[in-house]
């Protein structure tokens, strides 16, 4: 071969492959010489702990499969096949019940610590430039996410499986003009039956996880060519040694490989105390109505999505018609006030005023229902922005004024509010306790521009803040 | 080829990408159409789900006859001329009387009327017989007055026997009782003043 290059450093097997695959290069970029902000703490480790969590769905899903059957129809028993057959891997395969209880504790292990490392992106500012798509892919990967959870739940073919998703397909029919056709199309019939359930199956064994495999991939690539952010929100890359290696940066292997193994293994241990000895989670991570077999005759007394879409979920149902005034009233008031404080040329005043009109004018059109669902897409959109709506002249919390540390915990609380609500049944107190939550949530994104930029901001230093230890 | 200039717009080229990136857009959407078309209900499941015919010549008034539809119990009643009249009189005991409030399928707009039904045929009353709170049957008691678990100012309607939620003649759920919405009403038509469709309308099948 005359484009063959002897020249690696490498001998021997590792030397033989090199030569043919960029092997050790890829290590190097992405292990041994990816150098990391030395300064890094606690809420670093969610990162690695999501990818080990995926690891765990991917093999034990892997097993489950074996002996899932995606059947709808009733056995000689009068059992749906699914459902027996998820009663099958637990009573009868070899093990079979720990890979369901890890695979249904790692779906809500995958939530928390998705939702810990999303704080700390909010906390530290790592979506800020230049790491916007960073920020993007880790909303299309909470997204497919959603989606994985939301369709694997329907699999068992309880109670709660077959009339939560009754509830969330239905939300499509609410779309105005195409809403009943697009649900029908979703199910493949007029109710949630055995067309859904293979469809279902379908995408979270195969077409969701693929994405979700190839968006953790370009997370991670966008993340590496970047580089970490660090709780001082410092750029490391600005300032380097004469090797080019940054000052601050530490080798991500063996430094922090050695820190996220002891992580891991500190989660592994709470991973494994829920599968051995509290696989249903106080009924949060197993609902007990889904102990029972899904009937299209008889609905549950209270359908509660799992917990980690209950925020969104209470979102949803907080839109009723003074909710829907309301935004209707605070689109015109955006409106008007971009016409008469946002500084921008009167071309620009004039469309921004005539869009807010058409959309309050559509929202007084919009059935509640319909503004609703809009409202609970909104609340996953408005993330994306994230890095444009941070208009604050620091990257972490650590340099900006200390209210806006007490906004974000409010915010937080509030997140926590919504989704306490959410396992609830309606209530006229919790109803107005969710609109609220609702505005705030929204308030806290919308009015960002605005808040972000005002107050006392400390200098961030020069160098990360590092004690040896 | 190489001895042109790469940055030169080379415009029977340009002409041939967008030749290329046509057919193969067309090739593609051919492609993904059967994976589309398999989304939308098969043959089966559009045979399950097809609308159901009732012949209502032999129902007298105040008589109920039960059908299915869709695997659910459809309830088809012709409602007398004084049931039909005191439909309004009993609305401060509704918890929903202007069925703002719909179950699992929209009110059809023919019938968002005080009556629930199609104006012209205000004596028939269609809806799905499934209990809006745990999916029970309810039973008719059509008769007024009360006596067992019915209250003593009764005008006419349903009990559920599971949690004693109580409806109105038109489907519509009385207050303070366990289930939350009215009855569902499903889409229907009058294909002649005897025959009615149900799960099909003007706008076509449900």
């Amino acid at each position: 071969m005359a484009d063959y290059n002897p020249n690696t450093e490498t001998t021997g097997l590792i030397g033989w492959i090199d030569q043919r695959f960029p092997l050790t290069k890829m290590f190097k970029e992405h292990m041994s010489e990816y150098y990391a902000p030395k300064n890094f703490n606690f809420w670093y480790i969610f990162g690695v702990l999501s990818m080990v969590v995926l690891a765990i769905q991917i093999l034990t899903g892997i097993f489950l499969v074996m002996n899932y059957k995606p059947d709808a129809s009733l056995n000689s028993a009068g059992v749906p096949v699914a459902f027996a057959s998820v009663e099958y891997i637990m009573r009868e395969v070899s093990g079979g019940k720990y890979l369901r209880f890890m695979h249904s504790t790692g779906a809500s292990a995958f939530f928390i610590v998705v939702y810990l490392h999303m704080f700390r992106g909010l906390l530290y500012g790592s979506y800020r430039k230049p790491r916007e798509l960073v920020w993007i892919f880790g909303c299309l990967i909470f997204l497919a996410l959603m989606a994985e959870a939301f369709m694997g739940y329907l699999l068992p073919w309880g109670q709660m499986s077959f009339w939560g998703a009754q509830v969330i397909v239905n939300l499509f029919s609410t779309i105005p003009l195409i809403g009943p056709d697009l649900s029908v199309f979703i199910r493949g019939d007029f109710v949630v039956g055995d067309a859904t359930l293979n469809r279902f199956f379908s995408f979270h064994v195969i077409a969701v996880p693929l994405v979700l495999i190839g968006l953790v991939v370009a997370h991670i690539i966008a993340l590496h060519e970047v580089g970490s952010n660090n709780p001082d929100g410092v750029e490391i890359k600005a300032l380097k040694d004469a090797s080019g290696k940054p000052l601050d940066g530490i080798p991500f292997h063996p430094y922090y490989s050695v820190h996220d193994f002891f992580g891991i293994a500190v989660f592994l241990f709470l991973f494994f105390a829920v599968v051995f000895f509290w696989p249903t989670g106080g009924g949060y991570f197993l609902e007990d109505n889904n102990y029972l077999q899904a009937n299209s005759m008889q609905t549950p007394v209270h359908i509660a999505p799992v917990w980690y879409f209950t925020p969104f979920y209470t979102m949803l149902r907080a839109v009723t018609d003074p909710l829907r005034y309301i935004f209707v009233a605070l689109a015109l008031l955006a409106g008007v006030m971009a016409y008469l404080r946002g500084n921008m040329p009167q071309k620009s005043k004039i469309k921004v005023l005539a869009g807010a009109v058409i959309l309050a004018l559509l929202l007084l059109i919009w059935k509640s229902a319909f503004v609703g669902f809009l409202i609970m897409g909104a609340a996953i959109v408005v993330l994306f922005f994230l890095p444009w709506l941070d208009k604050s002249p620091v990257k972490s919390m650590r340099y900006r004024p200390s209210w806006h540390m007490g906004l974000l915990i409010c915010f937080v609380i509030n997140f926590l509010i919504l989704g306490y609500l959410g396992v609830k049944p309606p209530s006229p107190v919790g109803g107005y306790v969710a609109q609220v939550g609702t505005l705030i949530y929204f308030g806290f994104f919308l009015l960002m521009p605005w808040w972000t930029s005002v107050g006392e901001f400390k200098q961030p230093p020069e160098r990360v803040t590092f004690k040896p230890h | 080829m190489s001895d042109q200039n790469p940055k030169e717009l080379n415009e029977e080229r340009r002409k041939l990408l967008i030749a290329t990136g046509g057919v193969s857009a067309l090739g593609a959407a051919a492609f993904v159409t059967p994976m589309v078309a398999s989304f939308a209900p098969s043959v089966k499941a559009k045979a399950g789900g097809a609308p159901v015919e009732v012949d209502i010549a032999a129902l007298k008034p105040g008589e109920q006859i039960v059908t299915e539809w869709r695997g659910k119990p459809v309830w088809v009643v012709r409602r007398t001329e004084e049931m039909t009249a005191k439909l309004s009189a009993h609305n401060n005991d509704l918890a929903d009387p202007k069925s703002e409030k719909p179950y699992s399928m929209p009110l059809p707009e023919y019938c968002n009327n005080e009556f629930r039904c199609r104006p012209e045929h205000k004596d028939v009353m269609v809806m799905v017989g499934v209990c809006t709170h745990l999916g029970c049957s309810p039973e008719g008691k059509f008769k007024e007055g009360g006596g067992g678990s019915l209250p003593e100012a009764w005008p006419g309607g349903y009990l559920c026997p599971c949690h004693g939620s109580t409806f109105d003649l038109a489907g519509r759920v009385f207050k303070n009782k366990p289930a939350p919405q009215n009855l569902d009403v499903p889409p229907y038509m009058f294909v002649s003043d005897t025959k009615i469709i149900i799960g099909k309308d003007e706008k076509g099948e449900a």
